[in-house]
């Protein structure tokens, strides 16, 4: 049997939901990071799922981009937590609160 | 059972339990090898739905370099399994679980009600030809070239700015 | 045309106050600044002689007319212009007003010599002509209450001239004050008159209102309401019941004030705008009856307290107050023309009084108390002889002009019917005689019983002459209304008739030919008023221990007239100290501090609460910020899937 598109959008949905319980829950900043990785594939999965069903070259070309821009973003995003554990000493996100009332 | 929906079965169960057990696991390094893990079913996955350039793409970009650098971040910050890092088991973790349940009960309703998603019997006829280098190479040139050319220009502010903010102070 | 000068008849007097006032300290000159005060009310007399013998030029009809200034307030429904209404009634008053008072600016120059608030002065009194003229000329309730409280003010300012001097047990600013708060009493009967007025007939100017009102039924509730809410107000102005109270703390302004404020003009408003609304009266006959009554009561009350009063200025203060009491009782019977009649004689006769009371007191260096005064005669001859006349004027002895205006007040008041009325009327006539003839006796003949070392002199010319041509006036100035039955026109009674049209019509009052009993009646105040003037004269000319013991055999009687009948302790008891205490321990120290206070800090501690508590969202967590993110997201989806 082919697997229906509905299999694929679940996976991709299930995952999803895993990085947002991860991004949520998880304090270690670099985990939580992978999480929002985790994120973004799925979506990747969802778009290159709907550009092979739709046979439209669109979404595997959005999903080259977005590798791209995770790619910076991942540079980007651990510069930081590298900046801020030489300040800080830490990557606990509890304890980066400095925007506290 | 044709072999590649048993392969999409598997992959699938694969996926889901790496990203579960890297969001579970308490060694930072763990997790990152599970998430490496996550992203090989994932290009498998790719290849069953005939977006080969993507495929490889997934392995060399995402598991190449990026989970690299993740790796090497943690190596150089020497993060192992901290005390701090733990998580408390308190009210937080249970309100995201509900809210996460929530999302996943209104996703499924979206994906199962009745008029959800195009009846489709399988991949488009056309799947093949297009996820090949050649059709990627076509849209990448053809239709989609400004926004290929900026993303160059988002890599370099993007090798700038890590490279400000990772800089050590003078 | 002479009407459209009316403009500058109440513009000047402004400009002369404004000039006085800022430039005052610097002119220096005291005959400039008089001679500038004096002027501009002057003009107004000019202007309004013009306009009244234009008018006299034309036939009755035309003679009433209404200029326009600029158009003032027009807020939706309500639209004031500031207008005046140039008809008989009101150039009657101009000239009353203006010619009065040029004779009053005139005898201050002499009178305020040398005081160093001269300037202020003439200001003041500027000022006060402007807005009298503003109450008089005014063509809607609006410009007119705009004048009464200007003259109000005036009156404020002016009692409290002298501001630090002492005057019986406070100060002049407490008399001012008390003149001030009683007339804002009346006004507040004045203002819902006013609103009654614009609720009923939808204006605010005489003509439509007084239109509109003709087409009532007579005996109409809100005539009735809006002619007594008026009537308080003209009590708190006049001096009536129970308003009075203020009049003769008033007289610790100087002379000239109390002459031309509370004798000759001011008080004269509420009589002058009753008779303006004549027609919303007429159609409330509840409402006359209550203001002849009330005028009638002041009228004997106010005598019989004149009669044991010591000090010269009380003396006249309480004889205006029973001479309003008689116009007011005048208007109450219907005899309008009777009523603005005798407010011009006695503006006459009283302001000559005053002056003359101004020039003694000025003589024997600010005495006033007259127990200390006689003999005068000879040292001050000229207001000597003007003060007789003025006070043979106000006994009502023909043929000065005293006598016509109040005749006619008493034979309106008979043949309309009231004789309780007119019994009270000649009451109270025989009673003026008497008191006004002790004073003069005890004043200016006998023997001289004034302190050692002073030396009396006559006035200076510039307080002689006005004394000289009021007293002219106050012996001839009858002629304007001599009756038909002594062979005269009644000429007043037919200028001012088309005035009062509407309000006879209404009244339907019988007309009366020359009757033999109004000879009788004539006769019958002669011979009261002389033997008022008899008694008196024997009295307290020769027989000073007649008095005395009758003082002496009622003791209590006569420390209740003395003491006026003790109304100022009544009203201080029964209003001010419970208003006083109940505000201080229940309106500020409840209220105030705990209820208001307690409602704008409670804002603010609020707003501030409120502050401190949404502050706490920002834990600074940015997972958190992220839960609410997700939990967002979940409600809205489901709320549109669930759509």
């Amino acid at each position: 049997m082919t697997i229906p598109l509905a299999y694929y959008l679940t996976l991709s949905a299930v995952m999803f939901a895993v990085g947002v319980a991860g991004v949520l829950i998880r304090r270690n900043a670099i985990v939580v990071f992978m999480c929002i990785e985790l994120m973004l594939n799925s979506v990747n999965l969802t778009l290159v799922a709907f550009s092979s069903f739709l046979g439209d070259i669109t979404g595997q070309a959005l999903v080259f981009f977005v590798m791209a821009v995770a790619a910076a973003e991942a540079a980007v995003g651990l510069a930081i937590v590298i900046a801020l554990f030489r300040n800080k000493k830490t990557v606990n996100i509890d304890e980066i609160n400095i925007l506290k009332w | 059972m044709t072999p590649e929906s048993l392969a999409f079965f598997f992959l699938a169960a694969f996926a889901v339990t790496t990203a579960v057990l890297m969001v579970l696991q308490r060694n930072p390094v763990m997790s990152a090898i599970c998430l490496i893990g996550n992203f090989f079913a994932l290009a498998a996955l790719y290849l069953l739905l005939r977006a080969q350039l993507l495929a490889v793409l997934q392995i060399v970009v995402y598991t190449g370099a990026i989970m690299v650098l993740v790796v090497f971040v943690i190596m150089l910050l020497n993060l192992g399994d901290e005390e701090r890092l733990r998580e408390r088991y308190d009210y937080k973790m249970a309100l995201v679980l509900v809210l996460v349940a929530g999302f996943v009960a209104e996703l499924a309703y979206i994906l199962f009600s009745a008029d959800g998603l195009p009846a489709a019997a399988g991949l488009h006829r056309q799947a093949e030809a297009i996820g090949t280098v050649e059709g990627m190479g076509t849209a990448l040139f053809g239709r989609f070239l400004l926004p290929f050319e900026v993303t160059s220009l988002l890599l370099l502010a993007a090798i700038v700015g890590a490279v400000v903010l990772a800089k050590k102070k003078a | 045309m002479p009407q459209q000068l009316i403009g500058y008849a109440v513009l000047l007097p402004f400009l002369g106050f404004l000039i006085n006032g800022l430039f005052g300290p610097k002119i220096r000159n005291e005959i400039v600044i008089g001679t500038i005060g004096s002027l501009t009310v002057g003009a107004g007399f000019v202007i309004g002689c013009l306009n009244f013998f234009s008018m006299l030029g034309m036939p009755p009809e035309d003679r009433a007319g209404v200029v326009e200034i600029f158009p003032w307030i027009a807020a939706g429904g309500l639209q004031v212009s500031v207008a005046y209404q140039v008809d008989q009634l009101s150039v009657l008053m101009l000239l009353v007003v203006t010619g009065v008072g040029f004779l009053i600016h005139v005898y201050s120059i002499g009178y305020m010599h040398g005081d160093p608030g001269f300037w202020r002065f003439f200001a003041y009194m500027n000022l006060f002509i402007f807005a009298m003229l503003n109450l008089i000329l005014a063509d809607n309730f609006l410009l007119m209450f705009l004048g009464w409280e200007g003259v109000g003010l005036c009156s404020y300012l002016l009692i409290g001239f002298w501001y630090d001097r002492k005057f019986e047990k406070g100060t002049t600013a407490d008399a001012a004050k008390k003149a001030f708060i009683v007339n804002r009493i009346g006004d507040f009967g004045f203002l819902i008159g006013m609103f009654l007025i614009y609720t009923t007939f939808g204006s605010l100017r005489f003509q439509t209102v007084f239109a509109h009102a003709a087409t009532l039924a007579v005996g109409a509730p809100v005539a009735l309401w809006i002619s007594l809410a008026l009537f308080v107000g003209a009590t708190g102005k006049s001096a009536q019941i129970p308003l009075f109270v203020w009049l003769p703390d008033a007289m610790a302004g100087p002379t000239p004030v109390s002459a031309l404020i509370h004798a000759a003009t001011m008080v004269t408003a509420g009589v002058y705008m009753v008779a303006r609304c004549s027609v919303l009266y007429a159609l409330a006959p509840a409402a006359m009856e209550t203001v002849a009554i009330v005028g009638a009561a002041t009228a004997v009350m106010a005598a019989t307290i004149g009669l044991v009063q010591n000090d010269i200025k009380k003396v006249l203060a309480y004889s205006t107050i029973s001479q309003l009491g008689t116009m007011f009782l005048a208007l109450g019977v219907g005899a309008f023309t009777a009523g603005i009649f005798h407010l011009m004689t006695h503006a006459f006769f009283k302001a000559l009084l005053f002056l003359g009371s101004g020039a003694v007191i000025h003589a024997l260096h600010e005495e006033q108390d007259i127990r200390k005064m006689g003999g005068l005669k000879e040292a001050l001859p000229i207001t000597y002889r003007t003060f007789l006349v003025g006070t043979i004027a106000i006994a009502g002895i023909p043929p000065f002009a005293g006598f016509f205006s109040k005749d006619e007040i008493l034979w309106k008041a008979f043949a309309n019917g009231h004789w309780f009325l007119w019994a009270a009327g000649l009451a109270g006539a025989g009673l003026t005689a008497f008191y006004m003839f002790r004073l003069l006796s005890l004043t200016f003949e006998g023997e001289r019983r004034w302190e050692a070392g002073k030396r009396p002199h006559e006035a200076p010319r510039s307080m002689t002459v006005p004394l000289m041509i009021l007293a002219a006036l106050s012996f001839a100035g009858g002629i304007a209304g001599i009756p038909a039955s002594l062979g005269g026109g009644n000429a007043i009674e037919h200028w001012l008739e088309p005035v009062f049209e509407r309000a006879d019509r209404i009244m339907a009052l019988p007309g009366h030919g020359v009757e033999p009993l109004e000879y009788v009646l004539m006769t019958l105040s002669v011979l009261v008023a002389a033997g008022g003037i008899i008694l008196a004269r024997s009295w307290y000319l020769g027989r000073k221990e007649i008095p005395l013991r009758l003082s002496q055999k009622a003791p209590r009687g006569y420390a209740l007239l003395l003491n006026k009948y003790y109304v100022d302790e009544f009203y201080d008891a029964a209003v001010v100290r419970p208003m006083t205490a109940g505000s201080e321990k229940l309106l500020w120290k409840v209220i105030d501090v705990n209820v208001i206070d307690g409602i704008v800090n409670g804002t603010a501690s609020l707003i501030g609460w409120v502050g401190r508590t949404f502050r706490m969202v920002q834990t600074g967590v940015v997972q958190n910020y992220m839960i609410v993110f997700l939990a967002g997201v979940v409600l809205i989806v489901g709320w549109l899937l669930a759509k």
